[in-house]
């Protein structure tokens, strides 16, 4: 293993991780302070680059179009909070789990309608080339912005929940619901308001995502698993959890793809190395979870006081 | 408990039926809705008279499919042997998963359930001797012995009712046991019961692991009744569509699994198949777009008839006499 792999490998991981705690956060505030499980949390994700796809396209320039993508797909999550998913907040949680499982199915069709299977949503062809970190080391530049943009983004949201008024109403409640409605912080608007950013970051994940990915219809399910994942590893509610979480499992799923296989092979025939190193790398980030659980049933940091 | 017998008599007449009217596609149909209704009674067990939200229950289907089918492709050709061997690493599954999961409550719990089973989806893939990816083509189903060819489609059905029969006795009986009573009392408060001395932690586990051999056993059935088997049967969209069916029928009803999972598996068949004049004439491809439907649906039941098809009946059953 060289160390240019392994610096690449890093790179790698630390972007995959941003995009999951973008994901993560959202999701991470609507668990912690209204006890809901939203499965469609990955439908908005998906929505996201769908807008953006054709936001792009409509605007031929892709920073504005992505740009609009972010407060339109908002505005959607919103609606959707306003008219369904507040009423589920005083259900019980098999009811949520449902009532968001219907509601994949639906986003996933009514998207099918409105833009097709999949669209096609292009890197601006400035960043399209490698960059030279290093002597030697090349780095493609749209996995840098990812990596920029996803930390500035991070930061911002860390500054938000930890440094303003807001941030601490999103705190406390997700510390303590009953207490933060009695001390008067207006739950159902902060509720709005933390989905509406929830989906925001949704809908940069998805924008960016996108042209590394392919933009299609179910595209938000398999990502919603992973953050899950993160949010479990994290600690329901705590946005330092999920920054944790995030990076633990971008970086552990990253390195384990790559050098398990190889280091497989220093022990195994290659014909086995290989399948064995990827069936273990496949399921290493839940054998991560379940060590985290069984550890810390509340996860890394617990967000309920 | 007289209702019972006559709706499993009305299945058992079922197919003569069908093949008198010429349908014997429908003897296929059949079984594929019955094995669901065994998936979907199991997963009831756990979510309906556990109180235990488990969204991986596809984890354990498939598990049963797939080492049933891994058994057949590497030879052991009697279901004796192959389906024993599928329900075991099933409930061995259920009690590694379970042992974990169930330290956790609430939407951790849905999480960890849905994170292990996707788990197993990921591992299923990424085995290529079995088929990886594009799943593993079985040349016949097992063998049963006894004079009766499974490989006959209606031998086969008979069988699969057989399974179902005594997957709901078997449910009823655990429900009506001390056992169930238990299980019953941990899921309406659960500190009460371990004050009283229960060891929560141990019946609910047992519950689980029960759950997942039976689910198992469906898992066998489904594999056994396509003669193929792939990834997608541990995907995390089955344990979802389990869960609907199990709400669909009736949370903690006996017949919950077995109504929801016709009501179901009906209401597709009817949408792909049977194309509906005037909706075609707005919308032409509306058959596409079937889950549009099923979303609407299920939103609307969640939202306003959270005791199901079979809560619907008795509530107005109720109301008559």
């Amino acid at each position: 293993m060289s160390l240019i792999l392994f610096a690449e490998q890093a790179l790698n991981g630390l972007q995959f991780g941003l995009m999951l705690f973008l994901l993560a956060a959202g999701l991470t505030l609507v668990f912690g302070i209204m006890d809901m499980i939203n499965l469609a949390h990955g439908s908005l994700y998906m929505v996201g680059a769908f807008m953006a796809a054709s936001l792009v396209k409509t605007t031929g320039s892709f920073w504005l179009g992505a740009l609009l993508a972010v407060p339109a797909t908002a505005l959607l999550g919103v609606l959707l909070e306003v008219s369904v998913l507040r009423t589920l907040y005083a259900r019980d949680h098999l009811s949520q789990v449902l009532a968001t499982f219907a509601l994949i199915l639906i986003i996933n069709e009514l998207t099918r309608i409105a833009w097709g299977s999949d669209a096609t949503l292009a890197m601006p062809a400035s960043l399209a080339g490698p960059v030279e970190l290093l002597p030697g080391l090349y780095y493609p530049a749209y996995r840098l912005l990812i990596i920029g943009v996803g930390a500035a983004v991070a930061l911002l949201l860390f500054l938000l929940v930890t440094r303003t008024r807001v941030g601490m109403w999103v705190r406390a409640g997700a510390s303590n619901r009953e207490m933060a409605l009695a001390m008067g912080v207006n739950i159902k608007v902060l509720f709005t308001l933390v989905f509406g950013v929830g989906t925001a970051l949704c809908a940069v994940a998805g924008a960016l995502l996108g042209p590394m990915l392919a933009v299609q219809v179910g595209m938000g399910e398999n990502i919603l698993i992973l953050s899950f994942v993160v949010i479990v590893i994290g600690g329901i509610g705590s946005i330092r959890g999920a920054l944790v979480g995030a990076l633990v499992v971008g970086v552990a799923d990253t390195f384990g793809r790559a050098l398990l296989p190889l280091l497989f092979g220093l022990v195994l025939p290659p014909q086995f190395a290989s399948a064995a190193g990827l069936a273990l790398a496949s399921v290493m980030i839940y054998l991560i979870m379940a060590l985290v659980l069984f550890y810390r049933p509340q996860g890394l940091f617990p967000a309920r006081g | 408990m007289r209702s019972a017998l006559v709706a499993l008599l009305v299945l058992a007449l079922l197919p003569l039926a069908l093949s008198a009217m010429d349908q014997g596609f429908y003897v296929g149909f059949a079984s594929r809705v019955l094995i669901y209704a065994i998936a979907a009674t199991s997963l009831n067990l756990v979510l309906g008279y556990g109180g235990m939200v488990s969204f991986g229950h596809a984890a354990f289907v498939g598990t049963g499919a797939y080492v049933s089918s891994i058994a057949l492709a590497e030879g052991l050709t009697s279901a004796w042997v192959g389906w024993p061997l599928a329900v075991m690493a099933s409930a061995l599954l259920a009690w590694g998963i379970g042992a974990v999961s169930l330290r956790t409550r609430g939407v951790y719990f849905i999480m960890i359930t849905l994170a292990f089973a996707q788990m197993m989806f990921y591992l299923v893939n990424s085995m290529k001797a079995y088929g990886g990816d594009e799943g593993l083509t079985l040349p016949h189903r097992a063998e049963l012995g006894l004079g009766l060819e499974l490989g006959n489609d209606l031998v086969f059905y008979y069988v699969v009712l057989l399974v179902l029969a005594l997957t709901l006795g078997g449910l009823h009986r655990l429900a009506n046991s001390r056992f169930g009573r238990v299980v019953a009392a941990i899921r309406e408060n659960e500190p009460r019961a371990e004050a009283i001395g229960y060891p929560v932690h141990r019946f609910r586990l047992a519950c689980f692991v029960i759950a997942g051999a039976f689910g198992g056993l469906a898992g066998v059935l489904l594999a056994s009744h396509g003669k193929y088997v792939n990834p997608g049967a541990l995907h995390w969209l089955q344990s979802g569509t389990l869960m609907v069916m199990v709400v669909l029928g009736g949370v903690g009803r006996l017949w919950g699994g077995v109504v929801g999972a016709a009501a179901l598996l009906g209401l597709e068949h009817l949408v792909a198949d049977y194309p509906v004049g005037w909706l075609v004439q707005i919308a032409p491809n509306y058959q596409q777009h079937a889950n549009l439907g099923v979303g609407v649906v299920l939103l609307v039941i969640v939202l306003f008839a959270p005791r199901g098809i079979v809560g619907l009946v008795t509530r107005t059953r109720n109301a008559r006499t």
